[in-house]
Formats: C-alpha cells, structure tokens, sequence
C-alpha cells in the first residue's frame, strides 16, 4: 500500500513532482559547481600567480657577493663559484617535482660589444628558452618563456641549441638592430632572433643560449643561477619553524608540504654545492593573495549552498502545500501522523535521489565549463564528491520538506478537505 | 440641464467611482498581506534572502577588485623611475612623485654605488629612507630597522659613532661577521657603519648595504637614481599616474614593472570572472527560489481572484491588483534585503580582506529592480494561466 502510494503519486503529479525536481536538481547543480570550483580555485589561482615569475632560487652554496647595479653585473664573470647544468633534471626528481612548474638557469657575463668600430660592454645572459630536458624517463620543456611569462620577443624565440640572440629593447634601439641582423659580439658574429622587451634590466642586455654563454667564459656546464617556479602553499606558523629543531614525524610532515621553505630545501639536496631560497617578494605575497581568494571563494560557495538550499525547501513546502487536501482524505481515511509523514518523506528521497543525480551531472559540466572558459584548463571533480553531494541534496529536502510535513500531519482533516486552509 | 449642474453631477460621480475604489484597493492589499500571514511572510523571506544574497554578491564583485589590488601593492613597486641614460634623478624628484601621487601609493629613491670594504672586496651600498622602503617592500624579512634619528654632525662624528644600516644575510658574514662595526670607503672617502639589522629577500639585497639617504648622499656626493613607486587603484588609474610622472619630471624615464602589472591583472580578471560566475549562478538560483514561492502563494489564492472575478472586478482591476501586492513586496524585500546583503559583505569584508566592505549604493537600483521584475513576473504567470479559467470552475475547487 505505501509503495502504492508513492508510485501513483508520482504517476499521477508528475507537473509537481518534475517542478519539485527541477528545484532540487537546480540546487545541487549550483552547489556541485560551487564546491568543484571552490576546490581548485587554490591551484588554479596558484598557477596564475606563477606568472608573476619564479618564487625559489638556486645559488651556488659558496658564492661571492652579487655586485649588479641596474642590471649591469660589476663581478668579474669567472669569479665566484657555479652550479652545474647537468644537475638541473634533477630538479625534477625532488619529492615535489610535479609542483615545480618550470625552472630556468642564468650564467651572466660580460661581452664586448662592437658596434661601428664603437667598443662598449654589455651583459649578456645565457639561459634555457624552452629546452627539452628528461629525467628518468619523463620528458619535459622548460625555460625562461614559463618562469618569465611577461617577456615578449619582436622577432622569434632562439633555438636553445643555436648561437642566436635576444637583444634588449632598449640596448637594441641605441644600436639601432632589429631582429634579423647580426651584432658582434667579443669577436663572434651573432645572429639576432628577436628583440626582448621585459620592461627590467633585461631591455639594455643580450640573452642568449645557455650553451653560447658557457663557451664565452670557457666554463662548459657552469650556471650562476637557477630560478624555480614552483606551486607551493601559502607559509604559515608551522612552514615558518626551523626544520632542524623538528624531531622525526613532525619533520616528515614539514618535508612532505609543499611550503616554500621545504621545497627550497629539497632543491638544495637535489643540487650539489647549491643553496636554494624563496624570493620573498613573489613567495611571500602570492600566499597572502592565495589565502584571500581562496577564503573568498570559499565564503561564497557557502552563500550558494545556502541559497540553493533554500531554493529546495521552498520548492518542497509549495509541493507539499498544495496536497493539504489529498493529506486531509488519508487521515479522515485513519492514517497515522506517522504514515502520512512517511509517505512524503519517502518522495523527498526519490526526488532528492533523482535531482541529485541529474545535479550532479549538470553540475559537474558546469563547473568544467567554468574552468575552461576563465582557466583554459580542466576542473577536476572528484568521486568523492558524489556519494557527498547525494547525501546533502537528501538531507536539504528532508529539511526543507520537515516544516512543511509537520504543518500537513498536524492540520484537521475536516478543514484540510473544505479547502479553508 | 445647465452647465455647472452637469459638472457637480460628474464631480459626484467621479468622487463616488474613485475613492471607494483606491480604498478598497489598498485594504485589500493590506487584508491579503494581514490574513495570510504565513504565506505572506514565508514569501517576503525569500524575498529578503535573495536580495541579500544578490546585493552581497554584486557588493563583493565591485569591492573585490580594491580589496585585491591592496593585496597586490603588496608585491611592492609597479611604477619605476630612473634618470634618463643612467644619469642621476633631479633634486626633489621625490617630493614631485609624492604630489603626483597624493596618497594614492607609496614611493621611496634609491641611491647605488660600488663601494670597497676594508679588504678591497666591491660591494653594493644604496642608500634609502627606511621608512618609506618598510612600507613600499613588505616582504622584506628585516631583524630590526635602523632608528632613522638623523645625525646632525655627520663629519664631527665620523670615524667614532657607526652610521645605522641593514646589512643583506650575505654581505653580512664578509664584512661584519661578528655585527662589529665596519668601514667602507668609496672614491677616497671612508664611512663608519654600524649593522643595526639584517635584511633577506632572496633577492640582491642580500648582497647589499643599506643606509640612510642622507648618509647616503653626504657620503658619496651623488643623489638617487631611482624611485620606486607602488601606486594603488585600476590599470587606467595606475598608467594615469605614469603619464603624469612623465610630465612632472621629463627627464626621467617612467617604466611600469610588467612582471608586477601584468600578473595582476591576469590574476585579477581570473579572480572577478569567477565571481560572477558564482554570482550569476547564485543569484539565479535565489530568483528561482523566489519565483517558486510566490507563485505558489499567487496560485494558492486563486478563490480571491474567482470571487473578485465572479463579483465583476474587471481584468485591469485584477492585474493591477496583483501587480501591486507583487512590486510592495518586491521594493519591501529588496530594501530589508539590502541592508542585510551590506552586511553580510561587510562581514566578509572583514573576515577574509580584514577590511571594510564599502557599502556600494549604486547596487541598491539594480537589485531593487531586479527584485521587482522577479516578483511581477513571478505574480503574471499564474494570473495569465488563471485568466483563461472560469470563475465558477475555480470556486468549485476544480
């Protein structure tokens, strides 16, 4: 009999029991988006911020001082100590390697430049562009166009096995060169690929192949420096403490987060003679940024969760409203409070179970609609989230459903069938 | 008939036709609203919950933009002014930037030179004003900051008391492993510098040594080369204030930081599209959820409308009536709905940005509107569908 009941209602009703499920799917469609959005907002802010250049750098452990004014470098260029490129791969061996989003070495030295029998001295800066590396077996590029998104070349990129280069804008308009013609440079004739412009100190230097750079100095496989880009999570008290004061199991905790710090200590292990740090200006303040927008989405998915609760019980107190009389027959019939009650219950669970599912799904296309036209990438949306998603969808219309049901059960049958209610 | 009878006749009939009329219109809609209190007050409450939800949201999207941009003068300069074909910047450059600035962001100069320490090594000294620099570079990790009380006597005292300065962590173990007091000398001349505290960025003020400017300039003769500014407010604001530098000052050259400019803006515009995405779905949602309601109560009072039809009300009647109960309770929902939505974005204000959420006004029109179309439409819908029904059917209970 009760299953009667709840089949031939919903045969019946089916205009209501659509609308009803319309809202509850609606409600949950918007929550599943939220909540996947709100999930990933973190990394995918985190990758934005990347583009404001590298957060970790890598220096030689036993290094001379820098002495660079406005980016012309006063150290004598074979003074100082060197890491070596054949230990970049292993950057991406570390346990973190699938954070460390892209990396570039740096060797600055200073070449002669010779410009219609006019001498000076410039900098020229020998790097990776977009260099195709491997370790192990995993194959990746990187390079100066991911750690430094905002460089632009008039002209083409060079190959990173080439002897072509970049000229500074501005360095470029006193020389009067454009891309395509050559420059001299300490007796080599160079062929310029583009014109960088960067907007730093990079605008009045030369940038070249890391290769070109180590054959000027006479010092193959020599790098000054490595900048790395890497996703890290914002610093807090516990990413701030000193890991040697830390035993065992709390500094395994401390080594397996991904805080600025533990990765700068993971690249200094990978490296041999290196010392790693964060840049404090990119790391410190992409976490302060990170922590906003993340507790701002967050903050707001709970605005939608509420609303699209909301949306639910509305739509289950109109529905059960509008059957006063049919809840007024049963019990002139002798139903229980109770058994009037479990029949709604169970179509609020049929619903919440069908506009769940149908939500999910809606949701979930939504939401990687929304990834992919603010973040040009996917929104992962775990399983997890499911079981998750049906178990709210069901308790928000029990909930929404419960004021409504009690007034149902509660109301006199007599009234409740002439409609004066 | 003479004239002015007529027109007292029609006076009469005016007065009789009009105002029992406009009473009996407002005590129904006032006995609507009194008599089914629940149905009435459950539809308000949606009301007031979906405009509070809209003006929060719409509130937040606006500020977002402020909020985060505060964030972002975080990341220091976006603005940077050198002296044209590196020569140095004129006196008062400064205070120029600072009126074109007028509060709107912070700017402090930079002096460079390569000085020797007492073993010959070259090292960076710039000379800044500490306090402007603890403002413009907070990421700066600073043990403790040089007390900026100038010395008067700066030649009398050379050699006996150390001028203060920020030492970079790794200048500091070459010339003052033990936070002794130091000598550098720069073109013959040699000044005493105590380290009041060290300074580490990651960066090349590691490597470098900072004191006053003042010290700075009476030192080495030369006066700063650069300034850095952190302007706040909009990119059309932010290249506003360049081209005004560039024109107080001509012979400097005004560069934006692109790295800085450029991030931000991405950032930004990723962060606002998301926003209203959520926005447009919540607020979808809270319409959805408004409309539902009502028109449940709208249809649930379908027997007034049949005994208002059946008593000869006419259609305008009908529809004027119902629209008007729609807008009072869209325009008294929007406004409760407001009030709340301002506070509820103040709180997010300060619980997520730790500052105030600016009550935006100009939200309060769109919402107020949008609440009305929400309700009227949501009041139109079951009018039409019940227009086409017979009175008779209706108060049949069919």
């Amino acid at each position: 009999m009760f299953i009667r009941l709840v089949y031939e209602s919903f045969r019946r009703q089916k205009r209501r029991k659509v609308l009803a499920g319309a809202a509850i799917a609606l409600g949950v469609t918007v929550a599943t988006a939220m909540i996947a959005v709100a999930t990933d907002i973190g990394d995918k802010i985190n990758r934005e911020l990347r583009t404001i250049g590298a957060n970790l750098v890598v220096t030689p452990q036993e290094d001379t001082l820098d002495v660079e004014i406005g980016g012309v470098n006063l150290k004598p260029p074979t003074d100082g100590a060197f890491l070596s490129d054949a230990d970049l791969p292993k950057i991406k061996g570390i346990f973190w390697h699938n954070n460390i989003t892209a990396f570039a070495p740096m060797l600055p030295v200073t070449v002669s430049l010779e410009n219609d029998g006019a001498k000076q001295d410039v900098t020229l800066v020998g790097t990776y562009f977009a260099k195709q590396l491997s370790y192990g077996n995993e194959n990746f590029v990187t390079g100066v166009r991911n750690t430094h998104p905002w460089w632009k070349v008039e002209g083409a990129w060079p190959d990173d096995n080439s002897h072509d280069i970049l000229v500074g804008e501005r360095l470029a308009s006193r020389l009067g060169k454009t891309a395509g013609d050559t420059l001299t440079l300490s007796g080599r004739q160079l062929h310029v690929a583009g014109v960088l412009s960067t907007g730093g100190a990079e605008d009045d230097q030369v940038v070249a192949p890391l290769g070109l750079a180590q054959e000027i100095i006479g010092r193959p496989g020599a790098v000054r420096r490595v900048y790395v880009s890497a996703l890290t999570k914002p610093e807090d008290a516990f990413g701030r403490r000193d890991p040697k004061s830390m035993s065992g199991a709390v500094y395994d905790r401390w080594y397996c987060t991904p805080y600025p710090q533990a990765i700068a200590l993971q690249l200094t292990e990978a490296m041999s003679h290196s010392h790693a740090e964060q840049i404090r200006q990119v790391s410190q303040n992409e976490g302060a940024v990170l922590t906003r927008i993340e507790g701002l989405i967050f903050l707001i998915t709970l605005a939608a969760l509420f609303a699209s609760a909301l949306a639910v019980s509305a739509a289950m107190a109109t529905a059960i409203f509008e059957r006063r009389a049919e809840v007024g027959l049963m019990k002139a019939l002798g139903a229980g409070k109770f058994a009037v009650a479990s029949v709604f219950f169970a179509e609020a669970a049929l619903l919440a179970l069908l506009g769940g599912v149908i939500g999910f799904g809606v949701g979930s296309l939504l939401a990687h609609q929304i990834g992919e036209s603010i973040f040009n990438s996917q929104i992962s949306i775990s399983p997890v989230l499911f079981p998750v998603i049906l178990a709210i969808a069901v308790i928000v219309t029990f909930a929404g459903s419960a004021m409504a049901i009690r007034r149902a059960v509660t109301m006199d049958p007599v009234f409740a069938l002439r409609g004066e209610l | 008939m003479s004239a002015p009878m007529s027109h007292q006749a029609r006076d009469l009939a005016a007065s009789r036709t009009h105002a029992p009329h406009t009473s009996m219109f407002v005590r129904m809609l006032l006995r609507a609203a009194v008599l089914r209190r629940g149905r009435a007050a459950s539809a308000l409450f949606a009301m007031v919950v979906a405009a509070a939800v809209a003006t929060a949201m719409l509130n937040l999207y606006v500020d977002v933009q402020a909020k985060l941009q505060r964030e972002f003068r975080n990341y220091g300069a976006n603005i940077i002014l050198v002296g044209k074909d590196g020569s140095s910047l004129p006196i008062g450059a400064l205070g120029q930037v600072d009126s074109v600035l007028a509060g709107r962001g912070v700017a402090a100069s930079f002096g460079l030179v390569v000085a020797r320490t007492g073993d010959g090594q070259p090292i960076v000294v710039a000379g800044t004003d500490f306090d402007r620099v603890k403002q413009l570079n907070r990421w700066w990790s600073v043990s403790e900051w040089p007390t900026t009380t100038e010395n008067p006597d700066l030649t009398q005292n050379q050699g006996e008391v150390g001028h203060p300065s920020l030492v970079g962590v790794r200048a500091l173990p070459l010339v003052s492993p033990k936070s002794q007091d130091f000598d550098l000398t720069f073109q013959g001349k040699t000044l005493r510098i105590s380290p009041s505290g060290t300074v580490q960025t990651g960066a090349a003020e590691d490597s470098r040594i900072y004191i006053s400017l003042s010290d700075f300039v009476s030192w080495t003769g030369i006066q700063p080369s650069t300034i850095q500014v952190a302007a706040s407010g909009s990119p059309s604001e932010i290249t506003a204030v360049m081209d005004q530098l560039a024109q107080a000052l001509p012979s400097t050259d005004v560069r934006p930081v692109r790295q800085i400019v450029e991030g931000e803006a991405r950032v930004l515009g990723k962060t606002r599209a998301t926003l209203l995405a959520a926005a447009a779905l919540i607020i979808l949602t809270a319409a959805l959820c408004v409309l539902s309601t009502l028109m449940g109560w709208v249809f649930d009072r379908r027997r007034d409308f049949a005994i208002m039809k059946a008593l000869g009300a006419s259609e305008r009647l009908l529809n004027g009536f119902f629209a008007a109960e729609a807008a009072v309770l869209g325009a008294t929902g929007a406004l409760i709905g407001f009030l709340l939505g301002i506070g509820i974005a103040a709180w997010i204000g300060r619980a997520n940005f730790h500052a105030t959420v600016v009550p935006r006004y100009g939200v309060l029109p769109v919402v107020l509107v949008g609440s009305m179309v929400v309700t009227l439409l949501s009041a139109i819908l079951p009018i039409s569908l019940l227009r086409r029904v017979q009175p008779a059917v209706i108060l049949r209970g069919e």
